[in-house]
């Protein structure tokens, strides 16, 4: 018995396929998602991939927030369905008021590619279970906007609550306020990542293999559930 | 028919790399004297219709939810004559 795992597909997405192939790596059936459809095709938890969705027109994820597949994602994201946004993703979450905060423009403007060290904070949420609190991962990073974020008081709240899930280490990459990689809703059912786990899944192709526990995190909580 | 412009522009608070990257090339280029850039959007909205009060209602609501994010971005409606 697996888990089917959704990965939608946004014109504009790049890293739908690869998200897919880590579901698989990690035992899982992904299910492709196609941004024009509302059907979620009975799946367990959705990803959102990295790319540019419509082009990043307007603001990053600001039009992918409104097709027609997100109604029924934001709407099971609210009842606990895990949903994982990995940077472009991460921005259509927080376009969709379903993680507080907004990604801004890196502060030096240039587009970040690049090896990332990041600490793991919180091995609690649905997509983390798999990885020790502080354990350190490095995976790659790559993204123009990606630059987190939001007023004081609800910093100050992600930190208390325990929500910043991971943290850039040696290097904060894109100005991101206190270091801030990726964070949850307060259920922790929802994870947004600017970093990309999904690339960092093999050993011939990434940096290292330490992207995996995302997605075997995510395997092991659907299928103990059932 | 009416033409009504929702400018956007980031809150105050909120870092503008762009701008300040357009206000550092400014004295290279001669143009002395200015001391910070705020870059922001602009939209021109045409109407089927005259921008009354309900029209207006809408344009706001639009703003609202998506030519402006409002966590770090505050807007204005006018009406362009």
């Amino acid at each position: 018995m697996t888990a089917r795992v959704g990965v939608v597909t946004f014109p504009g997405s790049l890293d739908d396929g690869d998200a897919r192939r880590a579901v698989r790596l990690a035992g899982g059936e992904p299910v492709a998602l196609w941004h024009r459809d509302t059907d979620l095709h009975q799946v367990d938890a959705v990803v959102l991939p990295g790319g540019f969705s419509y082009g990043d027109y307007l603001r990053c994820g600001a039009i992918a927030r409104f097709s027609p597949i997100m109604e029924n994602i934001i709407a099971g994201a609210r009842e606990g369905m895990p949903v994982l946004g990995i940077c472009n993703g991460f921005q259509i979450l927080c376009e969709s008021h379903l993680l507080p905060g907004a990604l801004t423009r890196n502060d030096h403007l240039h587009f970040v590619c690049r090896d990332q060290k990041l600490r793991i904070e919180n091995a609690g949420t649905a997509w983390t279970s798999d990885y020790e609190a502080g354990q350190e991962i490095t995976v790659p990073l790559k993204n123009g906007e990606g630059g987190y974020v939001a007023d004081e008081r609800t910093l100050d709240e992600l930190e208390a609550e325990g929500r910043v899930v991971a943290r850039y280490l040696e290097l904060n990459p894109n100005g991101s306020r206190r270091d801030i990689a990726g964070i949850s809703n307060a259920a922790g059912n929802v994870v947004g990542l600017m970093p990309h786990p999904e690339h960092a899944v093999e050993p011939l192709t990434g940096p290292t293999t330490e992207g995996l526990g995302f997605f075997t995190s995510i395997l092991k909580r659907l299928v103990t559930a059932r | 028919m009416a033409r009504v412009v929702v400018d956007v522009m980031l809150k105050p608070e909120i870092l503008d790399p762009q701008g300040q990257a357009v206000q550092r090339a400014l004295p290279r280029l001669g143009f002395e004297g200015i001391t910070d850039v705020r870059q922001g959007k602009r939209f021109e909205l045409e109407l089927d219709g005259p921008a009354d009060e309900a029209a207006l209602a809408r344009i706001r609501e639009a703003a609202e939810t998506f030519l402006a994010n409002t966590v770090i971005e505050d807007f204005t409606v006018r009406v362009e004559s």
